[in-house]
């Protein structure tokens, strides 16, 4: 089973239009949305829930007032500064709290809740493309990288029992917990850029971390025609790096279009951005064998 | 007074107002950059900076020789950084969260704090800003930690003059954005009018309402996409601050690393606006806005 991700470093850069696109071309494949802070790509696949599961994940703190005599034990081993004290009333902010369960541990009284934390919603849906497994996370939420292995797992498992070869899965920008959790296990990272110093400082930083965990790479130049020089220069990035260069995109309004009709881009027709990503994608196929 | 520039989606703007409005601010001024997975604000503002200093973590270190396997600290531990193979201790300091649980519920003191290195904090000059700014370390997954340090850095500079600070935040909507917004008086939300753009919007706006803070729109590339963001923040009372209109020249202008606002007199004239703008939604806040 082959695992192919669309990353980017910078947000922005194309990353979910391009993972529609490959959704529409590839055959024989479970869909996956790993961006579960921000997930887009469910705007342009209008998923159908089949399926639907609370995710819970860590826990949080929770004072019960009756049996605290207000000794503030959990407010000095707090390191979050989650605890908060007004007279002699202390209390719990949910917003900073780690769920570490040092207070819970240390408190005399033993007075302390720990119940389970309710994080988000994750679903297996159809789509014209096929099966797609996707999740949100409440907001200002925390454990998404858990939540993203989960969505690989149930991926993996979905694949399994329908003999499906691949999984093809957006990921967050960035190159923190939830874009580590996506690189877990996978074949081939597709990494998205733009001719711009933010792009290409971005893409070398996510790069280095796709080397780090020794994930084969490949990378994708979109609006390749905003800045011919830059766009040079990330070529040269990855000749020296060893990074096959995949496509150069052109700064194409039609991208946006598609957006707003929620439609693939490789669906709209005959376009010169669709004939590159369609080239860009059998050159993805073989290189993640 | 703190303003944080955020935003639900990635790619909207965000690095690009906080450039152009940290160069038509007419106050001291502190600009830092809380992006810590991907910080870019240097490579607009092109700050001379000082050496990098490290950035640590407390996690625990394990003396084997007091460690009688009892397991309190594994029974603790919430995030998997301790487990016991064998009768044997082992430490994954990559998982650490840094509560210090296993090391104070031990009780032959077999656990001591050691560090993890999380990144690098830099400071520096942009002309008459001060620049701050974080680089989380390549492999590191946790960014919170490290953006309380940089912050912590912010308050020091803070208490020694009297600046107003803008944050450049991470994108999203989950821990790290938070973490960037939590401590500001004024959240300057950027989006673009797409479909994506208007759908991270209304997360990020979910996200960030309940802490109660003065909070207004900016619109880059207006123009394009769809007219939902306007009709859904004149409903739900969000202040448009400012319009950027979608234009190739604004995007080739950033693609060669120069600060928007001083690529014309009326993209110039946006951000002055923009700048009156956050200083009346903080007065008209009703609260008394300080350094926090």
């Amino acid at each position: 089973m082959r695992e192919i991700l669309i990353i980017s470093g910078k947000g922005g850069t194309g990353k979910t239009s391009l993972t529609a696109a490959f959704s529409h071309l590839a055959d024989n494949k479970i869909i996956c949305d790993l961006d579960v802070d921000a997930p887009d790509l469910h705007l342009l696949l209008q998923p159908c829930h089949e399926q639907e599961v609370a995710f819970y994940a860590g826990n949080e703190a929770r004072i019960n007032q009756d049996g605290c005599t207000g000794c503030g034990t959990c407010a000095q081993m707090c390191r979050y500064n989650a605890i908060r004290q007004e007279n002699d009333r202390f209390t719990v902010d949910p917003i900073r709290c780690e769920g570490c369960k040092v207070c819970v541990s240390f408190c005399p009284e033993q007075t302390i809740e720990f119940p389970e934390k309710h994080c988000g919603t994750w679903y297996v849906s159809t789509t014209r493309f096929g099966t797609m497994v996707h999740a949100q996370l409440f907001p200002g939420e925390e454990n998404s990288g858990r939540l993203v292995a989960l969505l690989k797992n149930e991926a993996k498992k979905l694949a399994r029992e329908n003999n499906i070869d691949l999984i093809l899965s957006d990921g967050a920008p960035g190159i923190g917990c939830p874009v580590i959790s996506s690189l877990s296990g996978a074949n081939f990272a597709v990494l998205v850029t733009e001719p711009t110093p933010s792009g290409r400082h971005d893409l070398e930083r996510v790069a280095s971390l796709c080397d780090h965990f020794r994930i084969r790479s490949g990378v994708i130049i979109n609006k390749a025609d905003l800045n011919p020089d830059e766009a040079a220069m990330i070529e040269q990035y990855c000749r020296e790096r060893n990074y096959p260069l995949l496509a150069r995109l052109p700064h194409d309004p039609v991208i946006t279009e598609a957006m707003v009709q929620e439609r693939a881009v490789t669906e709209l027709g005959e376009t010169e951005i669709g004939r590159e990503i369609r080239q860009a994608w059998t050159r993805i196929e073989e290189l993640a064998g | 007074m703190i303003i944080t520039v955020a935003s639900g989606k990635g790619g909207t703007g965000k690095t690009t107002v906080t450039a152009s409005l940290a160069t038509v601010w007419d106050a001291p001024l502190q600009v830092v950059d809380l992006d810590v997975e991907e910080p870019n604000l240097h490579l607009f503002l092109w700050p001379e900076l000082g050496s990098p200093a490290k950035a640590w973590m407390e996690v625990p270190e394990l003396d084997a020789e007091k460690c009688t396997g009892c397991g309190n600290c594994v029974e603790l531990c919430q995030f998997k950084a301790i487990s016991m193979m064998l009768s044997t201790l082992t430490l994954y300091p990559d998982m650490c969260h840094g509560c210090g649980g296993c090391i104070a519920v031990c009780r032959e003191n077999a656990l001591q704090a050691g560090r993890r290195e999380l990144g690098e904090i830099r400071q520096g000059r942009a002309g008459k800003i001060d620049f701050l700014m974080g680089t989380l370390r390549i492999g590191e997954a946790m960014s919170p930690p490290f953006m309380e340090q940089v912050k912590k850095q912010m308050q020091q500079t803070l208490l020694e003059t009297n600046q107003d600070v803008i944050i450049d935040a991470p994108p999203g909507v989950s821990c790290p954005a938070i973490c960037s917004v939590i401590d500001s008086d004024v959240i300057v939300l950027v989006t673009d009018a797409t479909p994506f753009g208007f759908h991270d919007f209304k997360l990020a706006w979910e996200s960030f309402s309940p802490l109660g803070k003065p909070m207004g729109v900016v619109i880059n590339r207006a123009g394009l996409g769809t007219r939902d963001i306007y009709d859904f923040c004149k409903k739900k009372n969000i202040p448009i601050l400012a319009e950027i209109p979608f234009d190739r020249s604004i995007a080739e202008a950033y693609s060669r690393g120069r600060v928007i606002a001083g690529v014309s007199d009326e993209l110039g004239t946006v951000f002055v606006s923009l700048r009156e703008k956050i200083r009346d939604l903080a007065a008209d806040s009703g609260k008394e806005v300080s350094h926090a």
